[in-house]
């Protein structure tokens, strides 16, 4: 699939011409505006500077594939933020054949902050879940920024339900900062819909594959990404709390993000290196805002052949499989020796302090069959 | 990744209070002085106000299971630091202060015991221990204890006291909310029972996998549990919290739990519940 995937396509950085340079592209905007300086002049003056532009091309072209291949877990991350990279809306333009959108968890409402629907990706018919940052002020506003409510996870649910009865694949697009923290989240439940969602997920009877498109934020983003496979976008990051989150708490100032961010390992490479995403997704180059349609490539070929591979495992095995994945993920030391904890501790109980209402005998019943 | 206080330290809330030293203690309940050696008969809950002290996963085991009949699994898991985590301290010697200060390895005890002469699995999360956070050991030892549950056909309880997932581990703590609810998810398709028992705080990650996904639910009385801690909700929307909000009370009344049980009567509660559900 190597072939397929548009890794450099070198016109992609030069034909943006948008103001959204981050922070570290201080010099890929310097040589940007060069270039369209000379452009300018050669039209006024009638002068060939085409030898110039050229070369100054190449630099740019240069600068920003040493930039993005070196990006360090900050950068990354606001690269993953860009206010230009490609949504769910996105994708789902370039995509999706024929998608149609399903509303409603039937319970308390539309959480506009997850979206479900059905339609075509390639020739296979599936569901899309994920989640809707929006892209006007507007539609931020109305869809919360991506954070989604109990009512989103719940939806999430039950159109995946809807899935596995009919056999539709699943695919999951994650791009949350996290899930909403707020009184009416809480009240409805936020922590009982996501560990529901996780529990049930890894059941569906249908193949899930879940990529992180771009903010992977925390429960909010394993929500929706339990799969037989995760994948990741390149300049995407994944992680259990926000940089700005994690450095108020542990840094106890926000001002730290850019160090959090670099503690906490977010990025693509480290997610493969965990054994946490099973795949990197590549973008153009200088990240998926400068070119949607290639970065919407990229992921559709990844999609199709995922499909194709996960439709030739026999159910039982996906979810034998799906569950040893899920399984074999951490690392911890199981030879060392506890001073605290020998193999066996016993230690002496307080029944006597407690009520004891009910009665003493153990029960035991026979096994039910099942 | 909870933080739900203003004295928030990374690890511990009300620390100095929740943890009596010397003869006496203020409850921060009722603001009474407590006799230390009172509240230790009270199994650590102050006899004025019924405020249910956080106590540790050893205590918690002494105090559920029926004397000398706890036997530990999995006690030599101990944590690696696969991210070499580093804010203000490396996680490496945080880590070794908390077990200094613990005897504990990690934040979880899991094993199989008796509660009234019943069988059963039962794995306890340790507040002191890292404020109970969820790594790679805790996850681990979670999955490990729902398996052996259902390969035993033995009922699961869990006591959750968890601030959620432990952030020094990254992305690998936020996978063992998956794999933790898989595990259940095949104890409770085999048709074992998983009574899940809410200790002050189930915050984060933790109440947002295994926890709130027990076929019954108990809370003890004031436990704080949740998903955002009230200073995230605060950053994100500056609304100023009800009062009693994410209390064990407010999730009875949102229906999010089964019942509020105080502390010496959860192993009447537990027998009585294998006694109607258990096999
Ligand atoms: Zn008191």
């Amino acid at each position: 699939m190597a072939n397929n995937i548009n890794q450099g396509a070198e016109s992609t950085i030069i034909k943006s011409n948008n103001n959204d340079w981050l922070d570290f592209e201080k010099t890929l905007a310097e040589l940007s505006n060069q270039i369209v300086e000379l452009q300018n002049l050669q039209k006024a003056k009638g002068i060939d500077y085409s030898p110039e532009i050229r070369q100054l091309r190449n630099n740019l072209v240069k600068l920003t594939t040493k930039i993005y291949d070196n990006l360090s877990a900050w950068e990354t991350v606001q690269v993953a933020r860009h206010p230009k990279r490609p949504l769910l809306q996105d994708y789902l333009k370039i995509i999706v054949q024929d998608f149609r959108e399903l509303h409603g968890d039937r319970c308390f409402g539309d959480d506009r902050a997850m979206v479900t629907g059905i339609g075509r990706i390639g020739r296979e018919k599936v569901l899309i879940v994920g989640h809707n940052k929006g892209r006007s002020t507007e539609e931020k506003v109305a869809c919360h920024f991506g954070c989604a409510h109990p009512e989103g996870y719940r939806k999430a649910l039950l159109k995946m339900k809807l899935a596995e009865k009919f056999q539709l694949p699943i695919i999951c697009l994650i791009d949350t900062p996290g899930a909403y923290p707020g009184i009416g989240a809480e009240e409805r439940g936020q922590a009982q819909a996501i560990a529901n969602n996780l529990m049930e997920m890894s059941l569906l009877r249908t193949p899930i594959v879940c990529v992180v498109i771009g903010e992977g934020g925390s429960g909010g983003a394993l929500g929706i990404g339990v799969g037989d496979r995760l994948a990741i976008m390149q300049n995407a990051y994944y992680s259990v709390i926000t940089p700005e989150g994690c450095a108020a708490i542990l840094w106890k100032t926000g001002e730290q993000a850019a160090q959090a961010a670099e503690a906490l390992k977010l990025t693509a490479k480290h997610l493969l290196k965990f054994n946490v995403a099973d795949q990197i997704i590549p973008e153009p180059l200088g990240g998926a805002h400068r070119n949607h349609h290639d970065a919407a490539h990229n992921l559709e070929m990844y999609l199709v052949n995922t499909l194709r591979d996960l439709r030739r495992c026999k159910m039982d095995n996906l979810l034998e499989n799906r569950y040893r994945k899920l399984r074999r993920i951490g690392q911890y030391s199981n030879n060392g020796s506890n001073k605290a904890a020998s193999a066996k501790t016993r230690i002496s109980g307080l029944a006597g302090n407690l009520s004891e209402s009910a009665p003493e005998t153990p029960v035991r019943k026979k096994p039910i069959a099942h | 990744m909870a933080d739900n206080s203003k004295s928030w330290d990374g690890y511990s809330i009300k620390k100095k209070l929740d943890v009596p030293e010397g003869l006496w203690c203020r409850c921060p309940g009722c603001e009474e002085m407590i006799f230390n050696r009172t509240l230790e008969e009270n199994l650590q809950v102050c006899p004025e106000c019924n405020y249910h002290f956080r106590i540790s996963a050893r205590k918690r085991i002494e105090i559920l299971c029926d004397e000398q009949s706890f036997e530990e699994m999995l006690g030599n898991y101990s944590p690696l630091d696969p991210l070499k985590f580093s804010d203000l301290k490396t996680y490496k010697s945080r880590l070794k202060e908390q077990q200094k200060k613990t005897g504990q390895t990690d934040a979880a005890v899991v094993g199989k015991g008796y509660v009234k002469g019943r069988p059963l699995i039962l794995a306890v999360l340790d507040p002191e221990f890292m404020m109970g956070s969820m790594g790679s050991v805790v996850g681990e030892k979670i999955a490990v204890a729902a398996e052996t549950a259902q390969e035993a056909e033995l009922p699961l309880v869990i006591v959750s006291s968890s601030g959620g997932a432990r952030m020094q581990e990254g992305v690998l703590s936020l996978s063992q909310m998956a794999k933790t609810s898989a595990a259940i998810a095949r104890l409770n398709q085999s048709g074992g029972l998983y009574i899940s028992i809410l200790a002050d705080p189930t915050t984060g990650g933790v109440a947002a996998s295994f926890a709130l996904l027990g076929d019954i639910i108990i809370a003890e009385p004031g436990a704080l549990i949740g998903f955002a801690g009230a200073r995230t909700i605060w950053h994100t929307i500056k609304v100023e919290l009800p009062e009693g909000f994410q209390k064990a009370e407010f999730l009875l009344e949102h229906g999010f739990i089964d019942m509020i049980t105080p502390r010496n009567e959860l192993r009447s509660e537990i027998a009585r519940l294998i006694d109607y559900c258990g096999k």
